[in-house]
C-alpha cells in the first residue's frame, strides 16, 4: 500500500448502506424493485379477485380505488422503473468497459431517494389510507374537496421524492456513458443495451421535471391552499393532464427501451448472430425518444382540444409504429437463420415479440382519435398498456435477469425452473389481458370496482382472473429458483452461455469490484465475438496492471434521504419544524460532501495478484 | 487520477477539465441545467396559462408591478453574471485572489438583489396578492418564488466554495467546484431574463 489512503471499509450491513459500488447497487435497486413488485402484484390479484364475479364484495369501493391507484403507480415508479435501474446499474459500466460509473456518490443517492420515496408512498396504507385518485392523479379528484385524507399528499411527496433519485440515476448514466467508454468503444460500437439506457437517460432527465412542477404546483393545492387546479379561483383542471402527460408519455419509452435493449442483446446471443441492423437499431431507438415528446396529447383525445390538435398527436402516435416496426423486423432477421437456442432468457425474449406487436397493433388503434373515444376509459386501454407494459418491460425484466444473473451474482438459474416460470407467466398473462380487448369493446369500462351480471362480462372476467393467478404462480417459481441458486455453488464462468458476444462476458462472474483489471482495447462491435472470431483468448488489454483508484463508501446517501423523508412527513401533516429539521439534514449532508474531499483510495497490483485474479 | 497530479503548484491551463472527475462534473451539471430548463419551461407554461385569473377585486399584473424596482433588481442580477465572468477568467489565469474578491462581489450583487425580491413581494402581499389570492398569484409566486430559490441557494452554495478555497487553495478539485457554480449562476440569471420578459413585461402591456 505504497500511496493508497487509509479507508474504512465496513462489512454486513453497512456496506449495504454505504456502498457506492454500481453492482451492489444494482442488487440493491433489484431487491427493492422486486419488493415493490410483489406489493403491486399483490395489489393487481386483489384487484382481479374481486372482479372474479359481479357485484362482488371482496373489498370495498374506497378500498378498490386504493388498490387500484397504487398498483399503477407502484408498478411503474417502484417496480419497473428501479427493476431497469437495477440492469443498467448492474449491466451498463460493463458494456463500455469502464470501470465505474461518473458519480458513484450520486448513484447511492439516487437509489435511496428512490427507495425512501417508495417506503413513504407505501406508509400510507398504514397512515389512514393509500392515494385513491389513479396512478394519474387527475384533478379535481385530487383536489382537498375531492380527496380529503392524505391519500394523495403520501402520493405527490413520495414521488417528488422518488423521482429525485430518478432524476440523478439518469445523469449518471448519461455523463457515464459519453465520458467513460473504454479506449475503441465508439458510439456506433455500442451494445443495443447500452445504447437503449442512454436514451431512456436523455428521456428521463427531460420528462421528470415536468412532472416534479405538476407535483409541486399539486403539492402547493392540497397543502398551502394555491390555487393552481381550483376552478373556483381561476385554476385549470386540464393543465394538470398536459403536465402529467408531458412526463407521462416519455415515461412509458423511458420504460420499454431498456427492455428493447435487453430483447436485442438477448436474442443476437442466442441466434449466434450478429444484430441484424444495428445501426437502424440505433436510428429507431433515438427516433422513438424524439417522438415520445411529441404525442403527449393521445391520452387527452376525449379533453376537448378540438379536432386540429386530436389530429395532430393522432398523426405524430402513429409515427412512433415506423421506428418500432423496424425494431420488430430487425428481430425476426436476428433469428432468420441463426441457430437458435431456447433458453429462459430467449424464451422470455422471443415471447416478448408477437405479445408487443399485439400491444402496438392496439396502440395504433388508438392512436386514431375518432375511434379512441369509443376505446376510451373501457377495458380495452388497459389491455393495451398491459400489453406493453407486462408483455414488453416485464417480460423483458425476466429476460434480462435470467440473463445477466451470473453476472450479477455468479450463480446460474435453474433452467428447468426458469421454463416453467416463462410458461406459466405467459400463459397467464395472455389469459388475463387478451380477453379484456373484447370485455373493453363490450363496454366495460376500467376503474370501477364491480359490474352489473347479465352484461356478458361474467366468464371473461372470471378466466382474467384466473389468468392473474397463474402470473402469481409464475412469479413463485421464479422467487424459488432465487433461492435454490442462492445456495448452489459460485461457479459460473466469465462466459456460462458461451455466446457472449459484449464486454460483460469477458471479466469474471460476478464481476470483480474494479470490474477490469486492465482497460480492454474494444476494436469492433460486438468486442468480445470480434475477439474470439479473430482466434484471441480474451481483450487485448488497453494498459499494464496498476494500482486501481476507488471510490470511498459513504453513509451520507443514505442520511440524506431519510432527511427527505423526514420532510415529507412533516410537511404533510403541517409539522413545519420538522419539514426544516429534515431539510436541515440533508442539506448538512450535502455541506459535508462539499468540505471533504473523497481522496478514494487504491487497490495495488500486489494485492489482485494475491486474491488469484485472472487478466 | 487524483489532487496529486498538480501538487508542484502549477496549475493547468483550464483546471477544472484536467481530471476526468472534473470533466464528468462539468458535463453532468451541464445535463443536470438541461433538467432544470425543463422544470423553469413547465412553471413558465403554468404561469402563461394562468396569468390572466386575476379573479375579482384583486390586484391585476398591470397594477401590480413596479418596473422600475424590477428593472433594478435585473441590473443586479445582469451584473453579477459579469462579476462571476471575471471570477471565472481569474481563476484561469490562476489568480486566485482576484477570483475570491469577484466571487463575493458575485454573493454581494445576489443578496442585494433577494433583498429587492423579499421587499417586492411583501409589498405585494400588502396590496391584497397572496400566495392563495388567484390562480394568477400562486404561478406568479411559484415561478418567481422557485427562481428565487436558486439563487438563495446559489448565495449559500458560492459561500461555502469561497471559504473552501481560502481553506484548500484553487487545484484540480476545486477548481471545478467553482467552475460549475459558475455555470449556476449564469443559469439562474438566463431565466430571470425571461421572468423579466415574460411576466413582468407582457405583465405591465398584456
Amino acid at each position: 500500500m505504497a500511496h493508497g489512503h487509509t479507508v474504512k471499509r465496513y462489512s454486513g450491513l453497512m456496506d449495504w448502506l454505504t456502498t457506492v459500488d454500481h453492482k451492489k447497487i444494482g442488487i440493491l435497486y433489484l431487491i427493492a424493485g422486486g419488493f415493490f413488485f410483489l406489493v403491486g402484484g399483490l395489489e393487481a390479484i386483489l384487484i382481479r379477485l374481486q372482479l372474479w364475479k359481479p357485484l362482488n364484495d371482496f373489498v370495498s369501493p374506497d378500498t378498490y380505488n386504493e388498490l387500484l391507484t397504487m398498483h399503477g403507480t407502484t408498478m411503474i415508479f417502484l417496480a419497473a422503473m428501479p427493476l431497469l435501474f437495477a440492469l443498467m446499474n448492474a449491466i451498463v459500466p460493463l458494456q463500455i468497459g469502464a470501470r465505474d460509473v461518473a458519480f458513484p456518490f450520486v448513484n447511492a443517492l439516487g437509489f435511496w431517494t428512490f427507495f425512501f420515496g417508495g417506503v413513504l408512498l407505501n406508509v400510507s396504507w398504514f397512515a389512514g389510507g393509500a392515494p385513491d385518485a389513479g396512478w394519474t392523479s387527475y384533478v379535481p379528484l385530487a383536489t382537498n374537496t375531492y380527496s380529503q385524507n392524505h391519500g394523495v399528499d403520501f402520493y405527490v411527496l413520495g414521488l417528488q421524492i422518488a423521482g429525485i433519485g430518478t432524476l440523478v440515476g439518469g445523469i449518471n448514466f448519461l455523463v457515464t456513458i459519453i465520458n467513460m467508454r473504454a479506449p475503441g468503444m465508439s458510439f456506433m460500437r455500442m451494445p443495443m443495451f447500452t445504447w437503449t439506457a442512454f436514451i431512456t437517460s436523455a428521456l428521463i432527465l427531460f420528462a421528470f421535471p415536468a412532472l416534479t412542477v405538476g407535483l409541486v404546483a399539486l403539492m402547493f393545492d392540497r397543502l398551502f391552499s394555491a390555487n393552481f387546479f381550483e376552478v373556483s379561483n381561476g385554476g385549470n383542471a386540464v393543465l394538470w393532464e398536459h403536465i402529467f402527460w408531458i412526463f407521462g408519455h416519455p415515461e412509458v419509452y423511458i420504460l420499454i427501451l431498456p427492455a428493447f435493449g435487453i430483447i436485442s442483446e438477448v436474442i443476437s446471443t442466442f441466434s449466434r448472430k450478429r444484430l441484424f441492423g444495428y445501426s437502424s437499431m440505433v436510428f429507431a431507438t433515438v427516433l422513438i425518444g424524439f417522438l415520445g415528446f411529441m404525442v403527449w396529447a393521445h391520452h387527452m383525445f376525449t379533453a376537448g382540444l378540438g379536432p386540429i390538435a386530436n389530429a395532430l398527436f393522432s398523426i405524430a402516435t402513429m409515427l412512433i409504429a415506423v421506428p418500432t416496426g423496424i425494431k420488430i423486423f430487425n428481430w425476426l432477421f436476428t433469428m432468420w437463420g441463426g441457430s437458435i437456442r431456447f433458453t429462459t432468457a430467449n424464451l422470455f425474449a422471443i415471447g416478448f415479440v408477437p405479445t408487443f406487436v399485439m400491444g402496438g397493433v392496439t396502440g395504433v388503434m388508438l392512436a386514431a382519435a375518432p375511434a379512441d373515444f369509443q376505446y376510451h376509459d373501457s377495458y380495452f386501454v388497459v389491455a393495451h398498456f398491459h400489453y406493453v407494459i407486462v408483455g414488453g418491460l416485464v417480460l423483458g425484466i425476466f429476460s434480462g435477469l435470467h440473463y445477466w444473473w451470473p453476472k450479477m451474482f455468479g450463480r446460474m438459474l435453474s433452467e428447468g425452473l426458469g421454463k416453467l416460470t416463462f410458461w406459466t407467466f405467459y400463459i397467464g398473462f395472455h389469459m388475463t389481458f387478451f380477453l379484456q380487448h373484447f370485455l373493453g369493446l363490450l363496454g366495460m369500462p376500467r376503474r370501477v370496482y364491480t359490474y352489473q351480471d347479465g352484461l356478458d362480462f361474467n366468464l371473461m372476467n372470471l378466466i382474467s382472473t384466473i389468468g392473474a393467478i397463474l402470473m402469481g404462480i409464475g412469479t413463485i417459481f421464479f422467487l424459488i429458483n432465487i433461492v435454490v441458486t442462492s445456495v448452489k455453488p459460485k461457479n459460473a464462468p466469465a462466459d456460462p452461455w458461451e455466446d457472449g458476444r459484449t464486454l460483460e462476458w469477458a471479466i469474471p462472474s460476478p464481476a470483480p469490484e474494479y470490474n477490469f483489471l486492465q482497460t480492454p482495447l474494444v476494436r469492433g462491435y460486438d468486442a468480445l465475438w470480434k475477439e474470439k472470431m479473430d482466434g484471441n483468448k480474451g481483450m487485448t488489454p488497453a494498459e499494464p496492471i496498476g494500482p486501481i483508484h476507488m471510490p470511498s463508501p459513504s453513509i451520507l446517501p443514505f442520511v440524506m434521504s431519510v432527511g427527505l423523508f423526514i420532510t415529507g412527513f412533516g410537511l404533510m401533516y403541517s409539522k413545519y419544524i420538522i419539514a426544516g429539521a429534515g431539510l436541515l439534514i440533508t442539506f448538512a449532508c450535502m455541506f459535508l460532501r462539499s468540505i471533504f474531499d473523497d481522496h478514494g483510495f487504491h487497490i495495488e497490483p500486489e494485492e489482485l495478484k494475491d486474491k488469484g485474479v485472472k487478466a | 487520477m487524483s489532487a496529486h497530479s498538480h501538487v508542484d503548484g502549477q496549475l493547468p491551463h483550464e483546471p477544472e477539465k484536467a481530471t476526468l472527475e472534473g470533466r464528468n462534473k462539468v458535463l453532468g451539471f451541464w445535463l443536470f441545467l438541461g433538467g432544470e430548463t425543463v422544470l423553469f419551461g413547465t412553471l413558465f407554461a403554468a404561469y402563461l396559462a394562468l396569468r390572466n385569473q386575476v379573479g375579482d377585486g384583486n390586484p391585476t399584473s398591470q397594477e401590480l408591478f413596479d418596473l422600475v424596482l424590477v428593472g433594478v433588481a435585473t441590473f443586479i442580477l445582469l451584473t453579477s453574471s459579469l462579476t462571476s465572468v471575471f471570477a471565472i477568467q481569474a481563476m484561469h489565469k490562476n489568480q486566485v485572489k482576484s477570483m475570491l474578491i469577484w466571487l463575493a462581489v458575485t454573493v454581494l450583487l445576489g443578496l442585494g438583489f433577494l433583498g429587492l425580491e423579499i421587499y417586492e413581494f411583501v409589498h405585494y402581499v400588502h396590496e391584497g396578492h397572496g400566495f392563495t389570492t388567484s390562480a394568477f398569484s400562486s404561478s406568479f409566486y411559484t415561478l418567481v418564488g422557485f427562481h428565487g430559490g436558486h439563487v438563495a441557494f446559489g448565495v449559500i452554495w458560492i459561500t461555502i466554495l469561497i471559504f473552501q478555497v481560502l481553506k484548500k487553495g484553487l487545484n484540480v478539485v476545486t477548481a471545478p467546484k467553482i467552475y460549475v457554480a459558475g455555470m449556476y449562476w449564469h443559469f439562474i440569471d438566463v431565466v430571470w431574463v425571461f421572468i423579466f420578459t415574460v411576466v413582468y413585461l407582457m405583465g405591465k402591456v398584456g
